[in-house]
């Protein structure tokens, strides 16, 4: 094996938080319904391909993408269209499948995939529903199936708060994941990178056909945009392609058995639960279905798809979002704190400034909840931005360029490097309360509008 | 706790959304925050954040103000009775200090807060915490008897001027208790300079003599003070600006808590010592000779550099860039104050120079970050091609 190259950095930071969880694995959790939800892929826009009443095959088409009709998102279950729920202007936010115990499936030719070329391959794999697992730099949308990428990584450490363990996730799937790593290797010529903890990479060395990378810092260290800086950054007109490290088992699983693979093994964790471990299950689960297994602490508790920076709010009727390999559940914080603007007062409240003593106790794990602790104020302080954002770029300035939404300097400091979750931990970590992945968000959405 | 939270919602009724006075909310709801951290959860973004906000970042530095302040109040009393000798204590000092000092203050956080508070509502935000320091700052950087109408009036400027004009807190591009000591200083200088005004009472009392070093020096004078005396603070001079010893109290505290910028601090020492090096070295009148190491604990300096400084707003916004302007800070306030025997305080006006400049700083550190971003692209192009 040989590790083309160590990336290591000081900046960011490690928020130790309680309730990770444990690695005991419930098996085969399944619910009532399922639900997928349009806005989990950035920059789709749904057009369906069935009506409430449908009846569906477990890797039956439910919608496709407006901007390339080819890329299909496929239901996870067989089943009954139950509902589609709609928002304002009739945006489609949920559609939600009545899984019935049909063991029908849609299955796909796949005896001969080692034989076909890349766009008969591309071709298999948006007919069966695999695509969506692909998403490309710039912008974290889905990967467009006419471009070469130059490269496709994947991390299999995640640094967040509360993150999963990819190692126990993948433990059982090791020869499908390779598999897997050979579909993808077809799809970019041999430029498959791999990023894994630099202090235990034992587990992964032995795959091939991947170039190894490792990674050590706190987050967001395991955050691929500072990977792919670092290896082979993004310039202007660039593609290159992410995918998760569960998801190359599901392709693996795909070519083998020919049927769509909708596996998820989903770490519930966070100090809103008693006993948080992990489960097997499928894309658009039930979030109550895993819930009942473990108990919850108190009454008002948030429900969040991803971790507690870069997640997003769902609720107890929510269903498992369809990258997802973690739900966090935190109390909510809407309590009043007297004189909170005192230094080194409550210190039981995570902090990574200076101005709480808060990192020199509570070694075992912070409780956190969900206060803003304060309020929105106008850009002041300097610096801490930087401190915990390891890419070799300008956040306080790229935030200021997209506000005033001046697209030619986002993109001159770097608009293409980043994806709105790398912006976590400022939004954490910023003195006034900035939202830094919203305003982000917003700023991928003007470059996808304006310049595409 | 629970009592008082029920009658502050009791009384901000009135100002709720679509009741009679909902647009003076800004102003209950200061009130409010400075008692209790809101119940706001987070609604988009990071689900938690830091217990770190900008009142917390600002009483930050209140804390580190205070020892300055605490040594200014006294050092007023202790100038004025060791002049008249008579003999006072500790007390007696700080009394007639305070007498001179606290009105001030008040002065000065009631005008400038009046019209904070005017512009919040006006505006329709929140009322940003940043005049808590201004408006201690304002102040701690006069001569102890300025009129007490002067200060408000350079605050009034300060503020409408300097701040609001710009957008408020976070968008000035000059400090804005900076700006309130150069409008005073320039608008009524008999109050702001010469031998009369640094120590309390020198204007009615003959036996009085309130030069400051600098002054002196810049009049060929002799100094009579050791450097320990000017590095405790029992000089005359501006009323918190004089005791080095506790402004680099304050600058730890600063440094400790990440409030400010230990690069602008370090920076900025540096320049003053290079430049005072290379005056000694020079040495063609008495305040060349002045040693380098005078130089660092006499006048505004430290105080300004520390205080003033390491404002992140008027400040440069990089690491790069905040080395280069401290730096500058340095040279420029030691090179005003041995050029121009007017100003004997550089410190005042190298910093305001510098606010100026500050963005041009940033801007040519962040064009390196986005030169170096052409230029791969500019190689991958050429790759491509070949």
């Amino acid at each position: 094996m040989d590790i083309i190259k160590g990336i290591r950095t000081q900046r960011g930071a490690k928020l130790n938080i309680k309730g990770s969880a444990e690695k005991i694995l419930s098996k085969n959790i399944s619910s009532p319904t399922y639900a997928l939800n349009p806005d989990d892929f950035f920059g789709t826009v749904p057009k369906l391909l069935v009506k409430e009443g449908t009846v569906v095959n477990a890797g039956d088409p439910v919608f496709f993408s407006k901007q390339d009709p080819r890329i299909k998102i496929v239901s996870p279950v067989s089943g009954t269209i139950k509902e589609i729920e709609r928002g304002p202007k009739r945006k489609i936010e949920k559609i939600i499948i009545e899984a019935n115990q049909s063991k029908e499936v849609r299955s796909h030719v796949v005896s001969n995939w080692e034989g076909l070329n890349r766009n008969e391959l591309i071709s298999l794999l948006l007919e069966s529903g695999n695509w969506p697992f692909l998403k490309q730099r710039p912008y974290g949308t889905l990967a467009n199936p006419d471009e070469i990428p130059k490269a496709i990584f994947v991390s299999t450490i995640d640094t967040s708060p509360l993150a999963p363990d990819y190692d126990f996730i993948l433990k059982n799937s090791h020869k499908n994941f390779q598999q897997g790593i050979n579909v993808l290797n077809k799809l970019v010529n041999q430029n498959v990178f791999l990023g894994m903890d630099a202090t235990h990479t034992v587990s992964f060395e032995k795959f091939d056909n991947v170039q190894f990378y490792t990674i050590q810092g706190p987050h967001p260290a395991g955050n691929l945009s500072f990977h792919i800086q670092e290896l082979t950054p993004i310039n202007m007109g660039d593609r290159v392609w992410t995918i998760n490290p569960e998801d190359i088992v599901n392709l693996g699983r795909f070519v083998t058995e020919g049927v769509f693979s909708p596996q998820r093994c989903v770490a519930l964790a966070g100090n809103g639960l008693i006993r948080s471990r992990y489960f097997s299950t499928k894309i658009g689960v039930e979030i109550v279905s895993m819930i009942k297994e473990v108990k919850t602490t108190e009454s008002s508790l948030r429900f969040i798809n991803g971790d507690v920076l870069s997640g997003k709010t769902s609720s107890v009727n929510g269903y498992l979002g369809y990258y997802n390999n973690l739900i966090s559940v935190i109390p909510e914080g809407n309590t009043y704190r007297i004189f909170g603007w005192l230094p080194f007062k409550d210190n039981s409240i995570l902090s990574i400034s200076n101005t709480s003593f808060s990192r020199l106790f509570n070694k075992k794990g912070f409780d956190i909840n969900t206060n803003l602790n304060g309020e929105e104020r106008a850009l002041v302080v300097t610096g801490e931005m930087e401190k915990v954002f390891p890419l070799d770029l300008y956040p306080m300035q790229l935030l200021k360029a997209c506000m005033i939404e001046d697209i030619e300097k986002m993109e001159a400091l770097g608009i293409y490097e980043i994806v709105p979750e790398g912006f976590g931990l400022i939004d954490y970590a910023n003195t006034s309360k900035i939202e830094a992945q919203d305003i982000i968000r917003k700023g991928i959405e003007l470059m996808i509008n304006e310049v595409g | 706790m629970n009592f008082l939270r029920k009658s502050l919602d009791e009384l901000k009724k009135p100002f709720e959304k679509g009741k009679k006075l909902e647009k003076f909310a800004p102003a209950i709801n200061a009130f409010d925050t400075f008692l209790f951290v809101p119940n706001h959860t987070t609604k988009k973004g990071a689900h938690i954040r830091d217990a770190v906000d900008l009142k917390r970042t600002m009483v930050t530095v209140i804390i580190a103000l205070l020892p300055a302040l605490i040594y200014g109040i006294y050092n007023t009393g202790y100038q004025y009775y060791s002049q008249t000798d008579e003999s006072f204590t500790f007390l007696d000092a700080f009394i007639h200090g305070s007498w001179k000092v606290v009105p001030m203050i008040i002065v000065s956080y009631v005008v400038g807060l009046s019209i904070e508070f005017g512009f919040a509502v006006y505006r329709g935000h929140e009322v940003n915490e940043g005049y808590l320091v201004t408006g201690l700052l304002i102040p701690m950087i006069m001569p102890v008897d300025i009129p007490l109408w002067m200060v408000a009036v350079s605050t009034a400027f300060a503020v409408l001027i300097a701040k609001e004009a710009f957008g408020g807190t976070g968008m000035n591009i000059l400090n804005p208790a900076l700006t309130a000591r150069a409008f005073a200083f320039f608008a009524y200088p008999t109050y702001m300079s010469g031998n009369k005004v640094w120590v309390s009472e020198a204007s009615n009392v003959d036996a009085i003599s309130g030069e400051t070093i600098l002054g002196t020096l810049a009049a060929g004078g002799k100094v009579s003070y050791s450097m320990f005396e000017m590095f405790k603070g029992a000089i005359p001079g501006s009323i918190a600006e004089t005791s080095t010893l506790w402004v680099a109290v304050g600058a730890l505290i600063l440094i400790f808590t990440g409030v400010g910028s230990w690069r602008i601090i370090t920076g900025g020492i540096l320049g003053a010592i290079v430049m005072g090096l290379l005056f000694n070295l020079w040495g063609a009148n008495a305040l060349m000779n002045f040693s380098w190491m005078n130089h660092l604990v006499v006048g505004g300096f430290a105080f300004g550099i520390v205080f003033m400084a390491t404002d992140p707003v008027s400040g440069a916004q990089t690491n790069k860039g905040k080395w280069i302007y401290g730096i500058l800070v340095g040279i420029f306030c030691i090179m005003i104050r041995v050029f121009n025997p007017a100003y004997p305080e550089g410190v005042m006006l190298a910093i305001l120079l510098m606010n100026v400049f500050a963005p041009t700083i940033d801007h040519y550190v962040v064009n390196g970050n986005i030169k170096k971003r052409k230029k791969r692209w500019a190689l991958a192009q050429e790759l491509k091609t070949v």
